[in-house]
């Protein structure tokens, strides 16, 4: 008798299952990603809260909250953001354009991959950073060498993942092309371009999440603005509540605008017929 | 007409993967060609196709030399190759986006209805049994109205039954406009239901090596004497392409399967 009532009760679950958990798995699944970050957040809170700890090294979430609301209220946060933004968003956008670019080439032509990409891929072997001393003796230190360092961090995933994705492209999906005698513009916008789009996209996500590292290291380099600022503020001043802020508000900023790009480039996708997809990749 | 006259591959790592192929195709026939692996029948089918140059030899179509893509001949290939980023509709519409897009979108419709798929209209590729697929692809092939359609093994990775059901599909499509149909295929039931005339190549280097008329009237019935008569027939001279001296009566016993490796 006790082991039929739970059955019981699976039976008329299932049979609401349609309708009801379509609707509770849209809203629960994105929860259960705040689920881990949330519950320590609490713990930590609870432990200081409780003088298990001081806090003073790793400070409660309140306090961290605390001083993004104190900063918000001066207006410098959104000073900072809009600062550091900025530098993300030109030096994407210069490496997306130069990485395209040239990946679209070496992908394209034979020749010219045999000319270009030996010179980037040895480039790419540098690690980027080393390249900050040149730029800041080039550029001088304010925005054109922190914006060259991002485009260089971006540009290197870029330049690979167009290159990767226009060579790999299948022979019988341009054959087909071929056969109904597309021309090179036609062949490049209606084969070329779909077929590399999915690679691309994933590209693009690399690039940024390298932009926003090099972002970073960009604003250690002298800054008097910017998340990164704020960093190197917090560490100078001892103020550990600021910088977790800043890390926070990265981790958001990232967050955000990796989402943007999968957002938008979502419409373009739905015909994928890939693993992830209906896996609920948040 | 589509003629072929002595023609020849050597691909470049040096294989001699055809040989003086001569035939002489009428508008509105159908062909089968069939031979052991290996023995150039895609090669051919490429030549054709303008999909890749023969060495030796030349192809016309009426007047015309083909040395690349023409519009006037299409290909069906082993795969159904949709584009997976179009709809079904739009995968159909593929060759005639110089028409205006209702006109398109009328003989899309049309094509669609024409194949047993108009519910699928704006289902992705990835949505369609090897089956549908396979359709959409004749159908994809036979909108921009082509004068030869080339056909390398379309349904060998179907199932019996749907590959019968197709090849009746395929006849019924032919009737409408009556293109000159070359259909490369291993089953030798498939070759005697639909061909006017087989081609039997043998090996190394690719060539001709026999022609059999299939004198049956259309609508064939697989299951008559005569029909089972040609099948013998191509079955034996398929042997004798490779050398191989099977007794008749073995051969007529092999003649009751579809695929005769
Ligand atoms: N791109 C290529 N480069 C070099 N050799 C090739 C190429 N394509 C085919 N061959 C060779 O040419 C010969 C004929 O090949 P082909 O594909 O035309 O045979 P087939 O009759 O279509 O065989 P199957 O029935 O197995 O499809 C084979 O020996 C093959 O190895
Ligand atoms: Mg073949």
């Amino acid at each position: 008798m006790t082991i039929e009532v739970p059955v019981l009760e699976q039976t008329n679950a299932d049979v609401a299952r349609p309708v009801a958990s379509v609707r509770l798995s849209r809203l629960v699944r994105p929860a259960l990603g705040l689920l881990l970050p949330l519950s320590l957040a609490l713990g930590w809170e609870l432990a200081v809260w409780l003088g298990y700890s001081n806090g003073r090294l790793v400070p409660p979430p309140t306090k961290v909250f605390a001083t993004i609301v104190e900063l918000a209220k001066s207006g410098e946060l959104s000073r900072h953001i809009a600062t550091t933004l900025s530098r993300v968003a030109a030096g994407f956008a210069l490496g997306v354009v130069a990485g395209t670019l040239l990946g679209a080439v070496s992908g394209y032509w034979g020749l010219a991959r045999r000319l270009l990409d030996p010179t980037v891929q040895a480039l790419r072997a540098i690690p980027s950073i080393a390249w900050v001393p040149l730029f800041i003796l080039w550029l001088g230190i304010f925005e054109t060498s922190k914006v060259a360092l991002i485009a260089v961090g971006v540009f290197f995933p870029v330049y690979l993942g167009v290159m990767g994705a226009i060579h790999s492209v299948d022979r019988k999906i341009v054959e087909v092309g071929r056969i109904f005698r597309l021309s090179g513009p036609a062949m490049i916008r209606r084969i070329l371009l779909p077929a590399v789009l999915p690679a691309y996209v994933v590209a693009l996500r690399v690039g940024l999440g390298l932009g926003w590292m090099f972002v970073v290291a960009a604003e250690f380099m002298g800054a008097s603005e910017g998340l990164g600022y704020l960093l190197i503020d917090g560490q100078q001043l001892g103020k550990p509540a600021q910088i977790v802020a800043a890390i926070v508000i990265f981790a958001i900023l990232g967050k955000t605008t990796d989402w943007l790009i999968e957002l938008a480039t979502a419409p373009l996708l739905r015909w994928q017929d890939a693993f992830g997809r209906g896996r609920g990749a948040a | 007409m589509l003629a072929l006259d002595r023609v020849g591959k050597t691909y470049p790592n040096g294989v001699h993967a055809l040989s003086r192929f001569s035939a002489e195709i009428k508008l509105g026939e159908i062909i089968a060609i069939i031979g052991g692996s290996g023995c150039g029948k895609s090669t051919l089918l490429r030549a054709i196709a303008g999909l890749d140059r023969a060495t030796s030899g030349t192809v016309t179509l009426d007047a015309a030399t083909i040395t690349a893509p023409h519009a006037k001949i299409g290909i069906i290939f082993q795969e159904p190759r949709l584009l997976p980023w179009l709809s079904v509709a739009d995968n159909i519409g593929f060759g005639l986006s110089d028409l205006p897009a209702d006109a398109r979108r009328e003989k899309v419709t049309r094509a669609l209805v024409r194949v047993g798929l108009a519910d699928k209209a704006n289902a992705w590729p990835r949505e369609l049994s090897g089956g549908q697929a396979q359709r959409v692809a004749i159908a994809r092939a036979l909108v921009p109205q082509p004068e030869v359609l080339l056909l390398d093994e379309p349904f060998s990775a179907l199932d019996a039954f749907t590959r019968r059901d197709l090849q009746d599909h395929l006849l019924d499509l032919w009737a409408d406009t009556r293109p000159t149909l070359i259909l490369v295929t291993h089953d030798v039931d498939e070759a005697v239901m639909l061909a006017d005339r087989v081609l039997v190549m043998r090996p190394r280097p690719g060539r001709l090596f026999e022609e059999i008329a299939i004198n049956l009237a259309r609508p064939r019935d697989r299951n008559s004497p005569h029909f089972d008569n040609f099948k013998r027939r191509v079955l034996t001279a398929l042997d004798r392409s490779l050398d191989r001296n099977v007794p008749d009566s073995e051969a007529a016993a092999n003649a009751g399967e579809a695929m005769w490796w």
